[in-house]
């Protein structure tokens, strides 16, 4: 990897200052993705600014009928936390099936989200339970964030300090790991709240993204057979070695009607 | 530009300066020589670099040496009790042939002490998720998981 300057955020203010300051900077959150860019040299930035010292980003709490979950907090957190697991029991578990062990004590939730990989986890939860995401300027809601493959509404130098998850009546995620990498062939997300059923899918297709068919079919009727009539395209779908799009799009709707048997 | 760097690796108070780009297992290898901790893809994906920080299981590729900066680092040197002693878990993989090469080991044995935390008396199912992380090119697992399971009954039977 070619070498940086290296820099410990005090706070969220000294991060944004490095950050401003610096020519090409990056923010470091577990590393998990970034190290490993940064070892293929596919990203090269001249200065790192390490975020595990920054108070403001860590913690998970309820507010309202929100739970809030801060950036730097890691997936193995996430999974152990009874806060969590009471109030969202599907964010538990989907963040206890990222990667493996190692991975999830080491990677963050405003990592995962800032790199909006197409095959991560969280974002389908974040598109499923109306998330916001908080930044050091301003609140982003998920369906505006996510902007395809890798692309986030992040602007240069901006830096997500939490995700606010709306508490949902009940949820499930079913994920098709592909066997190498973890990473989702295909995830789905459902939730059920009080403005009716949500449905995201990850993996899928070239970024993370709402059933709107199946949503409608399971707000009229919450069953598993509600899923039947809907139609999965499989056009807009990924084809790679791994899975072809009308693998992927049989993959959507059983992953759908795994998670509507487990709520239902 | 080098970084100070103050943490504690097996006990011991260690104070160096490292390049920001030095990975912790560079560092754990080159620099303190414990050559145990393994490199076997350098990609995050083989498990054989496995060490702990402050107790939970991670990937030494996959890190840079800053990123320790005042933690307490546990590699596979650090494990027994005492000079020439085993502890249970490398035990239970000796009795029950957990290993044929021995490459992937230290990082199966660091990774296996972080799960059997989680689950003191796991399934062979439990055992078998936990290692998702770690990938062994000779045994086919079978007998990895029969140590794992006996060296975590002999740390809490
Ligand atoms: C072997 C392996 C398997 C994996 N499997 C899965 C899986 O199954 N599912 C899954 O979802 N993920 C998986 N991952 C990815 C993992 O979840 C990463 O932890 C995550 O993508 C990045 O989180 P991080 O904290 O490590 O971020 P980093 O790698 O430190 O940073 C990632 C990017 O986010 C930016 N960033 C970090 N924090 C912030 C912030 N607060 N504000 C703004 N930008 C920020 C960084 O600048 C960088 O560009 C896997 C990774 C590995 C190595
Ligand atoms: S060498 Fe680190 S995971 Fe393979
Ligand atoms: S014993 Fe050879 S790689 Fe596992």
């Amino acid at each position: 990897m070619h070498s940086f300057i290296f820099h410990r955020a005090t706070s969220l203010a000294d991060a944004a200052k490095l950050l401003k300051q610096a020519e090409d900077p990056r923010l470091l959150a577990g590393g998990q993705t970034l190290i490993a860019a940064m070892k293929l040299r596919l990203v090269a930035p001249t200065e790192l600014v390490d975020l595990s010292g920054v108070a403001e980003l860590a913690g998970i709490r309820r507010e309202g009928a929100s739970l809030v979950i801060g950036a730097s907090v890691r997936h193995s957190e996430v999974a152990a936390s009874d806060l969590v697991r009471k109030s969202i029991p599907a964010l538990a578990a989907l963040a206890g099936g990222i990667g493996d062990r190692m991975v999830r004590n080491r990677g963050t939730l405003g990592g995962s989200v800032a790199n909006n990989d197409p095959a991560a986890d969280y974002p389908a939860a974040l598109l499923a339970l109306d998330a916001t995401v908080h930044t050091d300027r301003r609140v982003i809601a998920a369906a505006d964030f996510f902007r395809g493959m890798y692309e986030t509404a992040l602007e240069s130098g901006e830096i997500i300090t939490a995700v606010h998850f709306a508490v949902p009546q009940a949820a499930a995620y079913e994920k098709f790991p592909n066997p190498a990498s973890r990473y989702a062939l295909v995830g789905v997300f459902v939730a059920r709240t009080d403005t009716g059923v949500r449905v995201a899918v990850t993996g899928a297709g070239p970024g993370v993204f709402r059933q709107a068919a199946m949503e409608q079919a399971l707000s009229r009727h919450f069953a598993v057979a509600s899923l039947d009539p809907v139609e999965v395209p499989a056009e807009t779908l990924n084809t790679d070695m791994h899975a072809s799009a009308a693998y992927r799009a049989h993959l959507v709707r059983v992953g759908a009607q795994r998670a509507v048997a487990r709520i239902a | 530009m080098l970084v100070k760097l103050s943490l504690s690796v097996n006990g011991k108070p260690v104070s160096a300066e490292v390049e920001g780009r030095t990975l912790l297992v560079d560092f754990l290898r080159e620099h303190l020589r414990l050559t145990g901790t393994h490199v076997g893809c350098d990609t995050a994906q083989c498990g054989a670099c496995t060490v702990h920080i402050d107790g939970m299981a991670v990937k030494s590729c996959n890190l840079l040496a800053v990123q320790a900066e005042g933690a307490s680092v546990l590699t596979i040197e650090g494990v027994a009790p005492a000079e020439g002693e085993l502890h249970p878990m490398q035990e239970a993989f000796r009795q029950h042939h957990g290993l044929q090469c021995g490459f992937c080991t230290p990082g199966m044995v660091m990774s296996a002490l972080d799960l059997v935390k989680q689950h003191p008396d796991p399934s062979e199912e439990e055992v078998r998720a936990g290692l998702d992380g770690n990938l062994c090119r000779c045994t086919g697992y079978q007998n990895i998981v029969a140590a794992i399971r006996a060296g975590a009954r002999a740390l809490h039977g």
